[in-house]
């Protein structure tokens, strides 16, 4: 995130970019990519052809000019993709760094060996002590600590990560801070998330993902056309007297055929990974980020993504002929043992309302269990006080031979409809009133939810609340649907319902019963911190566990077909400049009529052809930039969003060359 | 200027109501006017024994389709050959030669009526009326058929029954109840009211022989004049109508006896455009998206009236050859005097608009620039177009601007809610390829080897003429730069090759798109999605088009009609 942002040239070596470009001219590497196949081999003709003049004693120096630049066009093209894979692999290197020479304590039942981190294998053990650092990706299976993860998330606040949890996931690199831990390997060697990105990022392993192959088709079928064209002109050129010249046939093909975006796809692919991982989210696949442009649906949950994490104490609602003071020191003396930060919560909301009330001797607390839903204090004096869910309460009352106030189901129904969470407190068998306990909005996601809005992403908040509380908050957040009362196993279900109404579905998930959910995604989103099981099953991996990033995700994924669909649609665009350049120098010292069409009234029919060559070699290193960073993004409707890159790139595209040749042109002048 | 705009109303105003009517015709089991048609109907489909309810896919769609046109074929080639020696003759007219058969059968059978013979001389009334026009009524009905399918399969209502599928494949209709309907319903009761008007202004309509006259002057050398006669006008009628464009007499609807008063000019420039202006509306009605049907027809218009003005303001400009001369005026070599240079230009542009190629004036005599108008509108072949297939193109450009359209918007290709992947990009790009492969490869070794040619013109008036007759057969419009001997082997040979890949690879190529993506998901169109009814879209439709004519063509124009315009000039 915006804590590692390097700069474009971080970490670059320009010879070894270089290098790159220039052991990138193989055939095979070029074969991979038939717009520069059709360059590269443009290149060899024109140096051939200059070679045949040099050998009649013609002039040979403009099929050796357009040579070189067609040279340049390949070179620029596999810069821009060692640039971009560079950048990608200095990201991932850097984050791969942390984990180098790492020591492992292997346990071999009750003993364990030093052994070096990259001998562990998937299914070792190995005991992490306090201030030590995580040897290999895995999960505890032993244990709880608090970790210090600044190594993967930047973030150095400590996190909890415990065992049997949904918070068991442990990264390499990152450092114990209490607590010993036992820590399942779940990865082999150079199988790591990691090691899985860099290869993605990495020519040879990299698959085209598939908007780029049908993208690759068109441009395999423009690059045709243009062959067609160019190659037909020699016999009509020819049947006029007008024999165009070979080398300047050939420039004319490459100025045509849409070298600008099929030399930067490439770049465009990985550079989409590469914006993803600096948002420290893991792609597994190039098409994971494609998929994320298309997401109609973001299933959230509600705890973590739209309300902070833990609910707060608002309100003390007494029922009628109780004190209010009672209710309050009761909620407070129930809560004084309850280390969840609601308790915490309902003990500073009494104090801050005056209650001074304070546990005696011999007072014996009463955890929270998941059988009774209840928790509270059985007081030296015989005093019974308990909270709880509401039916958990109505029971109790009513077993103890108390009568449950209709004037609660009340007091509980208005809490709800607020958005909080209703709990009830009694006193043995009388009820004394409700305690509020109310969801914090994430500051700022309403308007987030309101971009995704204007971009037509529909947004689902998944809770266990009771449909009223779920209501409003789902109002108050600005959510567009939501479901209440729902379990882990019901995400399923609910991804199932929308894709089969044809919507893509992303989520975020961390437990291992999100799994099949994560799996069933179209964008499975899994915290770093969740199981095994959930990072297994999503195709991204989050670095941060920060389920916001969802948002981040579908934003990285739009820009990337952008900038994909942008580019080809401006590289056509500048076809049609290169036309008034080339065609009238083709002909016009044998038609000599045609010069009427030299409207941007270039030099002479070499310095046209140069410049328009130069032009088309240019702009792809020029565009380098926009590849890497993306085009810039911002939330509208499809329709805006489809005026506006039509403006630039499609009326940009066909404007700008003008201007460029031209002034290339009036630069070649003062040259020759 | 102002009869051209009463054109274009009065066409667009007949257009809606057809439009509605052509949709109805194909809804559901009986269709509007069931009740009149089904009893004649029923009685094809027993006659040709076929089943008109069992479900097609779009290879059984495409199968019927081609087997239909392969019949034929072979029996307008066998009656092109042995019309000597079969009835109908009166003028006793002798079989054509095979190549000339082949390619005269195949040009009707692609709906392009590109002649090569001059049909009062060469064709016998038998020929004409049971070869010919069988073909001007079928094929045309069978571009409509095909339209139907591929809209039905592709933006079919979400709200209708799903169509079973058929051996797994997405079924698309049935061949046979579609081009029944389409020929019973439309085009018959269609050309049987313009065959009515135009035979009211005196068109012949006889199966008597030739008449002959005895001409006033006999000092000029000739004793009596042999006028050929037939039943013209409902030929006219169905060439008109039915975007085909062979008229009976060779110099088509120049001839006074073929296009006799200004009324039935009238009538036949507005049925030109027509049935292919209803089945944009028809596509409206059809789909239930309107405001996609005025988009497409606001493209279309546009790319129609600027066409049109630049061939009427190019032919009323002065011929080159008259500059200086007192005749200062508009172009009228080649042209009736009757009409002038402004209707001949307007039918001009339209003809070839319409993929219909029927003509009353030569093109070959445009001035450079109006002559251009005509490739032109061939090359994108679109505005309007041939019936069926022209908006079956439409929605190829549609298919690839929804591609790159998504891309910018950030999405993963997608049309109408269904995702646009390698295979649908590979038919798209097939049937977009071949067109600049065919014309320009053709016209390229035609002009490269000029013992082939039998060009009448050297020079770039000699390209444009190459890559006119190209473009028309690819094109399916059947107009000629006449003055081209082109009744030889090779142009005959090669012009039927470009005429049937012309006609069957863009309908069979998105008949295979529509059935393949009518078998995903479709996602619900929303604000994030691409909307194809909106004017930013239609114009960057328009943008594709363009696009795709000019780089594909502006070499060759610049060649031709351009370079000869500006050696005019100098």
């Amino acid at each position: 995130m915006s804590k590692r942002t390097p700069k474009m040239t971080d970490s670059l070596d320009p010879g070894s970019v270089f290098g790159q470009s220039i052991r990138r001219l193989s055939p095979k590497d070029l074969a991979r990519n038939p717009v520069m196949m059709v360059v590269g081999t443009g290149t060899l003709i024109t140096f051939l052809l200059g070679l045949s003049n040099l050998a009649q004693g013609k002039p040979a120096g403009l099929d050796f000019a357009i040579c070189a630049i067609l040279l340049f066009t390949v070179l620029f093209a596999n810069g821009a993709e060692s640039v971009a894979e560079a950048r990608g692999k200095a990201q991932a290197g850097a984050l791969r760094a942390t984990r180098k020479d790492l020591k492992a304590r292997k346990l071999d039942g009750e003993q364990y060996k030093e052994v070096a981190a990259t001998d562990l294998r998937r299914g070792d053990r190995v005991l992490v002590k306090p201030n030590e650092l995580i040897p290999a990706d895995g999960e505890i299976v032993t244990g709880a600590a608090t970790i210090n993860e600044s190594a993967v998330t930047g973030e150095s606040a400590p996190v909890l990560r415990e065992a049997r949890t949904d918070n068991s996931g442990v990264s390499a690199g990152t450092k114990v801070l209490s607590d010993e831990i036992v820590v399942e390997v779940t990865v082999d060697p150079g199988n790591s998330l990691l090691d899985r990105m860099i290869a993605l990022v990495e020519g040879a392993k990299r698959q085209k993902t598939p908007s780029e192959l049908a993208l690759s088709v068109l441009l395999a079928a423009m690059t045709l056309v243009f062959l067609i064209v160019v190659v037909t002109l020699v016999p009509f050129g020819g049947f006029v007297g007008a024999t165009p010249s070979f080398s300047v046939l050939v420039a004319l093909l490459v100025c045509l055929i849409p070298t600008t975006i099929g030399g930067l796809l490439p770049a465009i692919g990985i550079a989409g990974m590469d914006r993803a991982m600096r948002a420290n989210v893991i792609a597994k696949s190039g098409k994971a980020v494609e998929v994320a442009g298309s997401i109609d649906t973001l299933l959230l949950d509600k705890t973590g993504t739209i309300t902070l994490g833990d609910r707060k104490a608002t309100a003390f609602e007494a029922v009628q002929g109780v004190a209010p003071g009672t209710l309050r020191d009761a909620a407070l003396l129930t809560s004084l043992a309850d280390p969840t930060p609601e308790g915490k919560s309902v003990v500073a909301l009494a104090r801050d309302k005056g209650s001074d009330a304070e546990a005696s001797e011999g007072t014996e607390f009463i955890e929270f269990s998941a059988n009774t839903r209840m928790s509270g204090v059985d007081l030296p004096d015989g005093r019974i006080l308990r909270k709880g869910a509401t039916d958990a309460i109505r029971k109790f009352v009513t077993e103890n031979g108390g009568n449950y106030p209709q004037e609660t189901d009340r007091l509980v129904d208005r809490v709800a409809k607020n958005g909080a969470t209703p709990l009830v407190v009694s006193e043995g068998n009388r009820v004394l009133g409700v305690i509020a306990l109310s969801d914090v909005i994430k500051s700022g996601i309403k308007e987030r939810f309101a971009k995704l809005r204007e971009m037509g992403v529909k947004t689902v908040m998944i809770t266990g609340d009771n449909p009223v509380t779920a209501a409003a908050i789902a109002a108050e957040a600005g959510v567009d649907d939501f479901v209440a009362e729902a379990t882990p196993e019901q995400k399923l279900d609910i991804i199932r319902k929308e894709q089969d109404e044809g919507r893509m579905v992303a989520m975020m998930g961390d437990g291992t019963n999100d799994a099949p959910a994560l799996a069933q995604a179209d964008l499975g989103l899994a915290m770093n911190s969740g199981t095994q099981a959930a990072r297994e099953a999503g195709n991204m991996v989050d670095l941060d566990s920060d389920p916001g990033k969802l948002l981040e995700v579908v934003e990285i994924g739009k820009q990337l077909l952008i900038t994909r669909g942008s580019l080809t649609t401006f590289s056509l665009a500048n076809d049609v400049a290169k036309y008034f350049a080339i065609l009238p120098a083709l002909f016009v010292t044998s038609l000599p009529a045609l010069d009427a069409l030299n409207v941007l009234d270039l030099a002479n029919p070499v310095s046209a052809v140069l410049a328009a060559t130069i032009f088309n070699a240019l702009i792809i290193p020029a565009l380098i930039p926009f590849a890497l960073k993306g085009i810039q993004f911002k939330p509208a409707s499809a329709t805006q969003l489809l005026r506006r890159n039509l403006l630039i790139f499609g009326l940009g595209g066909l404007l700008l060359p003008f201007a460029a040749i031209k002034a290339l042109d009036l630069m070649l002048t003062v040259v020759i | 200027m102002n009869e051209v705009i009463v054109i274009y109303a009065v066409t667009l105003l007949l257009a809606w109501p057809l439009g509605k009517y052509i949709a109805g015709v194909f809804d559901g089991a009986k269709g509007t006017a069931g009740a009149v048609f089904l009893p004649v109907e029923n009685g094809l489909y027993r006659l040709f024994r076929v089943d008109p309810f069992q479900p097609m896919n779009w290879q059984g769609y495409g199968n019927a389709l081609l087997k239909l046109h392969l019949a034929l074929v072979l029996i307008v080639f066998g009656l092109l050959m042995a019309q000597g020696f079969l009835f109908l003759n009166p003028d006793g007219i002798d079989g054509i030669s095979w190549d000339l058969a082949l390619h005269t059968a195949v040009s009707f059978l692609t709906n392009t009526n590109q002649q090569h013979y001059s049909g009062q001389a060469q064709l016998s009334y038998l020929a004409h009326t049971f070869g010919i026009v069988t073909l001007q009524v079928v094929t045309p009905a069978a571009g409509m058929a095909a339209l139907v399918a591929i809209v039905r399969t592709l933006l079919g209502r979400s709200d209708k029954k799903k169509q079973p599928a058929v051996d797994g494949v997405v079924s698309v209709g049935n061949f046979y109840e579609d081009i029944t309907r389409a020929i019973v319903r439309v085009m018959l009761p269609v050309a049987a009211v313009v065959a009515l008007i135009i035979a009211s202004q005196g068109v012949p309509n006889s199966y008597e022989g030739a008449r002959t006259a005895i001409p006033l002057d006999q000092t000029a050398g000739m004793e009596e004049q042999n006028i050929p006669i037939g039943p013209v006008a409902p030929m006219v009628a169905i060439k008109q109508i039915g975007t085909n464009g062979g008229g009976w007499y060779g110099p088509n609807s120049s001839v006074p006896l073929e296009n006799p008063t200004p009324l039935s000019n009238f009538v036949q420039t507005v049925s030109i455009v027509l049935i292919p202006a209803a089945l944009v509306f028809a596509l409206g009605f059809m789909t239930g998206r309107r405001r996609l049907a005025m988009v497409v027809m606001g493209v279309m218009v546009v790319m129609s009236v600027s066409l049109t003005s630049v061939a009427i303001w190019s032919e009323n400009q002065p011929n080159v050859a008259f500059s200086g001369l007192a005749a200062d005026g508009e172009n009228l070599e080649g042209k009736e005097v009757r009409f002038g240079a402004t209707a001949t230009a307007l039918w001009g542009s339209w003809t070839t608009q319409t993929s219909n190629g029927s003509v009353n004036g030569m093109h070959d005599s445009f001035n450079p620039i109006g002559g251009m108008v005509p490739m032109i509108d061939m090359f994108i072949n679109v505005t309007f177009g041939g019936i069926g297939v022209g908006l079956i193109g439409y929605l190829l450009f549609l298919l690839l601007a929804a591609f790159l359209g998504s891309l910018m918007i950030g999405r993963a290709p997608e049309i109408a809610g269904k995702s646009l992947e390698t295979r649908e990009m590979k038919l798209v790009c097939i049937a977009l390829l071949i067109q600049p492969l065919l014309i320009l490869g053709f016209s390229a070794i035609t002009v490269a080897f000029p013992a082939l040619t039998g060009n009448s013109n050297p020079g770039f008036h000699g390209i444009s003429q190459a890559i006119y007759e190209y473009t028309s057969a690819f094109a399916n419009n059947g107009s000629g730069f006449e003055g081209l001997g082109d009744d030889s082997v090779w142009w005959n040979v090669t012009c039927a090759v470009n005429l049937a890949l012309g006609r069957f690879i863009p309908i069979l190529a998105p008949l295979a798109i529509a059935a393949s993506l009518a078998a995903k998901r479709s996602a619900p169109e929303g604000r994030g999605s691409l909307s194809i009814d909106t004017p930013t879209f239609g114009l960057m439709t328009l943008a594709v088009i363009v696009m795709f004519t000019l780089l594909s063509f502006m070499p060759v124009l610049i060649l031709g009609p351009i370079a000869e315009a500006l050696a005019l000039m100098s």
